[in-house]
């Protein structure tokens, strides 16, 4: 086991460098830069700018620079919001969208694994039907439709929930029932189809040959069976998840992570790209070692090496 | 009250399914006294297994009950509820599978599934529970069991695991075991080991048997009583006796015909019984049997031959065994 986590630290290391230079030169090739808005800057002013940022150097220079700050944990000053480094926006932002995010995971499990599994244990019946067309859609709509939608219905017609920010718990209801749904009915396919592979399995029949009760047998031996696929779609779900959806926080106006990744991009915000990418990436890593962990807890037969 | 241990009276069993109703058992009846071995053989889908199964109330979805008495241990199994069943399951009447690769869940010890079923049906605490589990490790010749408690399947082989699902099975001290195939799956010296082990067992237990095979030799050794089963129906009933030596419905001769002998010389050739089972779907009015039956007569194909017994066990169901009756009674054919 301290093998194993010795092995994906190492591993990890790698795949961050790698994401790191290829984010870098990859960035740079796009054409365009962080001071060309669409009123003109004169050419002084873009050069003085340029050089205040080290963007006047070349590109290796550039490169080893960043590279060695980043040793240090330092991801640089964001090019656009003055005054501010990547550090800082990363630390305030985040914690707003990985707690929307967080629920939204937690709400996901809660209600797709139930389904799920209700719709493998009903399978042909108008219930399975029911489920399985709404989570048919849960996976077809996009999510800014379902945003609009449950914002016209439950705060325009009926007004029952309030449409921006996050003052009140009742602003959360609607962010996390956007962000939740598609997870939702992910984790509900998977989960039927993985239930009904199991339901068919041998050891189940000696469960019932032993005398155990059908929710007995169906929460002992089943769930701990079936709940594997889901627990390796829970690893990068989770990481997506917690760094915010753009539609959602721009549509819910949610002061998170999510809007930073688009916005940081189409302002060629260069320090701000990199700190946002190498944090996702990094968290990606983090919950796929996680998920590998739970699954060894969960089913013995599998080795970590 | 049924005299007997086990008591099946002309049981009728179908599955319906999208394409039409299954036959899969038609009249069965057999009976089985307390420490009784019984032997059911027959050929793929001819019903041994679903007869076992219906007696544990096992069936699979979507099979049904359509008829008979069905009696076991002073239960009336017909009107048993589901809550009443899992009472006997696993305590009063207990299988073990064909595949014990399978039969087993992978994710949990195997303390943890011999304790589950102790723990469902006494009120041993979980170190007694525990102290069975070893007890019945011991039994059924694992070594080191203390050290087996806490592995998990995948780490034991095939044998291994078939007598795990046998200490499994016996745990309660069941009245009745199935044995559904319990070798098929195995290698053939550890079959001989786990045959071996199984007879042990019930002569130290006195449990009955009920031990389901398309393997002759096996029956042979093991077994009181033989069904020798054909498209749903028991076409032949008695002991290993009657059954191997004084074998009466064609199919039971052509069984025994089949089994390779060792004196036999190199390079002769096994005799089969020539054509395919029929269809369960769509049961010809007849004997089953009568498509592919050498002695077969006009009578087969209209009707259905009424069981003829032989002697006080043994029965069988041909319209042979009816004329020559009827001719023993000086009738005129």
């Amino acid at each position: 086991m301290g093998k194993y986590i010795l092995k994906r630290i190492a591993l990890a290391v790698l795949t961050l460098f790698l994401v790191c230079t290829l984010t870098f030169f990859l960035m740079n090739l796009v054409p365009g830069g962080p001071f060309m808005a669409e009123k003109a800057i004169s050419a002084q002013a873009q050069a003085a700018m340029n050089e205040k940022y080290g963007l006047d150097k070349p590109l290796t220079e550039q490169y080893v620079n960043y590279m060695e700050r980043l040793l240090h944990g330092d991801l640089g000053v964001s090019v656009k919001q003055r005054g501010r480094t990547v550090n800082q926006i990363i630390a305030t932002k985040f914690p707003v969208s990985a707690k929307v995010g967080g629920i939204s995971v937690l709400v996901a499990l809660a209600v797709g694994i139930p389904l799920g599994s209700v719709a493998a244990l009903k399978r042909g019946s108008w219930l399975d039907n029911l489920i399985m067309f709404f989570a048919t859609c849960g996976i077809a709509v996009p999510s800014f439709v379902v945003c609009t939608l449950l914002m016209y219905f439950l705060s325009l017609q009926w007004g029952l929930l309030p449409t921006y920010g996050l003052s009140s718990w009742q602003n959360y209801i609607m962010p996390v029932m956007a962000l939740a749904f598609y997870p939702t009915s992910y984790i509900a396919r998977l989960m039927r189809s993985s239930m009904l592979d199991v339901l068919g399995q041998d050891y189940m029949r000696t469960a019932r040959a032993k005398g155990l009760s059908q929710s007995k047998s169906l929460f002992k031996h089943a769930l701990r069976n079936a709940i594997l696929p889901v627990v390796t779609y829970l690893g990068p779900m989770l990481a997506y998840t917690l760094t915010g959806s753009f539609v959602v926080e721009k549509i819910f106006t949610i002061p998170g992570l999510g809007s930073e990744f688009i916005g940081s991009i189409t302002g060629r915000d260069y320090p701000l790209i990199m700190g946002t990418t190498i944090f996702l990436a990094m968290l990606i890593i983090v919950m796929n070692v996680i998920v590998d962990i739970a699954y060894k807890v969960i089913d013995p037969r599998i080795k970590l090496k | 009250m049924s005299e007997y241990l086990v008591e099946v009276k002309n049981e009728r069993l179908s599955f319906f399914t999208p394409a039409g109703e299954v036959k899969a058992l038609n009249d069965v009846s057999l009976h089985l006294n307390e420490g009784e071995v019984l032997g059911i053989v027959g050929e793929s889908g001819s019903g041994k297994s679903v007869t076992a199964y219906s007696l544990m109330g096992l069936t699979a979805y979507p099979g049904k009950l359509i008829g008979g008495e069905l009696d076991f241990n002073g239960h009336h199994i017909n009107d048993l509820t589901e809550r009443d069943f899992r009472k006997i399951r696993g305590s009063e009447i207990s299988i073990i599978f064909q595949d014990p690769m399978t039969s087993l869940n992978p994710v949990y010890t195997i303390g943890n599934q011999i304790c589950e079923v102790i723990r469902l049906h006494t009120s041993k605490t979980k170190a007694e529970a525990t102290a069975r589990a070893v007890e019945l490790l011991t039994l059924v010749g694992i070594n080191e069991p203390e050290k087996r408690l806490k592995q998990y399947p995948h780490e034991l082989s095939g044998g291994m695991r078939q007598r795990v699902m046998i200490a499994i099975a016996l745990a309660c001290e069941p009245k009745l075991l199935i044995a559904d195939e319990p070798t098929t799956a195995l290698d053939v010296t550890i079959q001989a080991q786990i045959l071996e082990l199984m007879m042990e067992l019930k002569q130290k237990l006195g449990m009955a048997i009920i031990m389901i095979t398309h393997d002759l030799g096996v029956v042979s050794s093991m077994c009181d009583r033989i069904a020798v089963m054909y498209a749903g129906r028991i076409v032949e009933y008695g002991t290993v006796d009657d059954i191997f030596y004084r074998p009466e419905h064609e199919y039971t001769k052509g069984l025994l015909r089949s089994i390779p002998k060792l004196s036999e010389k190199e390079h002769q050739k096994l005799v089969p019984i020539e054509g395919t089972p029929i269809d369960l779907l769509n049961p010809p009015k007849g004997c089953p049997f009568a498509p592919r039956c050498k002695a077969c007569m006009k009578v087969c194909l209209r009707e259905m031959p009424p069981y003829t017994d032989l002697d006080e066990v043994h029965y069988s169901a041909c319209w042979l065994l009816q004329k020559k009756e009827f001719e023993a009674k000086g009738g005129n054919a």
